[in-house]
């Protein structure tokens, strides 16, 4: 963000139009005589640009400098203070979820709570990360950061994570552990480490589950039965999404620190004697069909500009996407009543939709509010979906469709064998 | 969801099949009944062992409202290959009394080999940790958020895991072990008027030498309060200059700036399209469909 440096001697020969170079400072007059002796206004010459991007009449006579910014300037976030702390007094440990293996909101508002924790306590949050090349954790709020990556497999183990962050607690033996209750990753984690914990006899590390506040150094968390516990905060916390803010002011050094260097060579021998109690045999394919439609992860809709049904449903079979539909398809029939997506229907919480032939209803773009990445298929380049879409393709949906099934070899002639690759797919409930 | 062969190898060997069963409260009405996901849980034992699932629960047998709850489990002794009643022993203990120690001895002295449960209690704390303090106290294996049960034989499970987005895991666990059903496992059968009746509720009192009843002290100082309802997240803009504050307050969600592509042929298109797929990977690379990773 550049600074706005006022030139004093051009002020000067601004405001005296005796000075021999008043001309080259001096902006265009807004008013003047005219030879007929009328009063001209030049009304696009009065006042100035501001420093926001606003004209300004200043009428008391003082100069506004005219200096248009730019637009990107004008709409920048405002610059986040850098935080360092160089000696910590302890650490307060998140581990986030990482999902798709990047920061997702939850995991941000995690550092935010802990955050909350750290903050005038002289305190460093640190993040331990089970994948490698994870960004952002300057902007989320992570004083130093722990990669794990080289101890635990990839895949699901619980047991070597846990025995990961065993060794990161005997290494710098955090005030607090910050997991995300979410199910069933975060919070399987947080739980098992608790009762760990417990099971060694540390008498406050019966985890608070469900956290979702935190409000004069004591927690809300959500109990059964519609009651909320008010608790001093507990080593181990599981919190909620939106328990906190996400870090918006400051930016943290997210420096990485190394354990082994620092003389714990637990962290290595993960516990040879333990034997592997849950073993990970890979994900099973679902039919997308039956996966609910407010869980499905990508969709193919449908809307008015589909013809050729028969051919959208073989592309959806081709993708491997759910099939959802507008309410224009529904109630002509080509479509269940149970595919329909938008406000009368389904709000669905795809990270990809596909929009083929859809112009956008405001009750359907409702419905698609929670889409991560949203691609149109539309011959009408002005319609809203359009507008809401992260790619838009202008052209013919039943074409294009077509198109797609041709380019990933397997055409519509061929449906013989589509079919019975469904029958080995383990159906979802 | 099919069940292809999870009754027919257990029923020859020995896989003694527990439920783990707790007091429920109807979302809407509050009346007192069957937990859902433990309901679940109960549901996958019977289909796995039959009339052989024998069911447990810790509480205070003084409550008057806990026969009522009990009763909508041991109700769902109806369908089976066997007629027999379902057995369900209450251990008793007070409020402020810790379950696990109970429930650990009973698990050891029946030599149960699968537990099924539900996530989380819906009345109470409802931390969840109960299964996990079990499976450490044990040192049992423990997995959560089960589907479905594929598979079981003498040494392992082979369970379905669910995962967010409606996608699956399949995971091998090795008895004994603690599962947790999710709320996607299938829906539990309903609860019969008459088996509940018939359905023996038998009291084990003598798990722990007295004496040694094991208080609960990590939440004498919690304050319990009735659930608020949390707030709602506003979209507060950071900006030091009042124009960008009105402009972002008075803005259109609209025009999220995408890229916007004409005058393409059909095949373009789907080349575009794919290409985006693929670099999203919600699409396998080779052309082969699959499922994006969550």
């Amino acid at each position: 963000m550049s600074v706005r440096r006022i030139d004093p001697h051009a002020e000067r020969a601004r405001r005296n139009r005796l000075h021999p170079r008043h001309h080259e400072f001096a902006r265009p007059a807004w008013r003047w005589t005219s030879s007929e002796g009328v009063t001209r206004v030049n009304p696009h010459a009065l006042g100035a640009i501001g420093p926001n991007g606003i004209r300004r009449i200043d009428r008391s006579g003082a100069s506004v400098e005219a200096s248009p910014v730019s637009a990107s300037q004008a709409s920048a976030e405002p610059a986040r203070r850098q935080i360092v702390i160089d000696q910590p007094a302890g650490h307060i440990v998140v581990v986030p979820e990482l999902p798709e293996g990047r920061l997702g909101d939850h995991d941000k508002d995690l550092f935010g709570l802990a955050r909350q924790l750290a903050d005038g306590r002289d305190l460093a949050v640190t993040a331990i990360t089970f994948l490698s090349g994870v960004t952002g954790f300057e902007d989320a709020g992570a004083d130093r950061v722990v990669d794990l990556a080289a101890t635990v497999a990839e895949g699901y183990d619980p047991q070597a994570r846990l025995s990961a962050l065993l060794a990161v607690e005997g290494a710098l033996a955090p005030q607090h552990w910050v997991f995300a209750d979410a199910l069933p990753d975060g919070g399987d984690l947080g739980r098992r480490f608790g009762a760990r914990l417990a099971a060694r006899g540390a008498a406050d590390a019966r985890p608070a589950t469900r956290v979702w506040q935190l409000n004069d150094g004591r927690t809300l968390s959500r109990a059964g039965d519609r009651q909320d516990i008010l608790r001093d905060v507990a080593r181990v916390l599981l919190a909620l999404p939106e328990c906190a803010e996400p870090v918006s002011e400051t930016r943290h050094e997210a420096r990485r620190i190394d354990l082994a260097a620092t003389g714990e060579a637990s962290l290595t021998a993960a516990d040879p004697a333990t034997p592997a109690g849950v073993i990970d045999r890979g994900r099973v394919a679902v039919d997308p069909q039956e996966i609910p439609l407010a869980q499905a992860p990508f969709i193919l809709s449908a809307g008015r500009g589909v013809s050729d049904w028969e051919g959208y449903h073989h592309a959806a079979r081709v993708l491997g996407a759910s099939e959802g539909a507008s309410r224009v398809a529904v109630d002509d029939g080509y479509m269940v009543r149970t595919r329909q997506v938008g406000a009368t229907g389904t709000f669905v919480t795809a990270s990809c939709y596909v929009a083929v032939g859809i112009s956008g209803a405001v009750q359907h773009l409702q419905g698609i509010a929670k889409c991560q990445r949203v691609i149109a298929i539309n011959n009408d380049p002005s319609c809203d979906m359009v507008k809401r879409a992260d790619l838009a393709l202008i052209a013919d949906g039943d074409a294009v469709l077509a198109a797609v099934c041709e380019r990933l070899g397997q055409p519509r002639d061929g449906d013989g064998e589509s079919w019975q690759t469904e029958e080995s797919q383990h159906a979802a409930a | 969801m099919p069940q292809p062969d999870a009754k027919g190898p257990s029923s020859q060997i020995e896989v003694k099949a527990v439920a783990l069963v707790s007091s429920g409260r109807h979302p809407v009405s509050g009346r007192p009944g069957r937990a859902r996901e433990d309901a679940r849980a109960v549901e996958m034992g019977l289909m796995l062992a039959g009339a052989d699932l024998s069911l447990v629960h810790a509480g205070d047998p003084e409550d008057a409202l806990l026969r009522e709850c009990l009763e909508g489990y041991l109700g769902m002794f109806h369908g089976l290959d066997d007629s027999r009643d379902g057995t369900l022993s209450l251990l008793p203990m007070g409020a402020e009394e810790d379950a696990v120690p109970l429930l650990a001895a009973w698990l050891e002295r029946t030599g149960a080999t699968i537990t099924l449960t539900g996530q989380r209690a819906e009345c109470g704390e409802g931390s969840g940790m109960v299964g996990y303090l079990l499976a450490e106290q044990l040192g049992w294996a423990i997995a959560t958020g089960v589907a479905a049960i594929e598979r079981c034989d003498a040494q392992s499970v082979t369970v379905l895991q669910a995962l967010p987005q409606g996608q699956r895991r399949r995971l091998e666990i090795q008895l004994p072990c603690v599962i947790a059903v999710d709320s996607v496992a299938e829906a539990p059968r309903q609860s019969a008027f008459g088996p509940a009746r018939r359905g023996r509720i038998e009291t084990v009192d003598d798990l722990l030498p007295a004496g040694e009843a094991c208080l609960d002290v990590a939440n004498v100082d919690w304050q319990w309060q009735p659930a608020r309802a949390r707030p709602k997240r506003l979209k507060v803009v950071k900006s030091t200059n009042a124009r960008d504050r009105f402009k972002a307050a008075a803005a259109k969600s609209s025009a999220s700036g995408g890229q916007v592509l004409t005058d393409l042929s059909p095949e373009e298109a789907a080349e575009k399209l794919i290409d985006y797929l693929r670099a999203e990977k919600i699409i396998a690379d080779s052309g082969q469909s699959s499922a994006p990773d969550t």
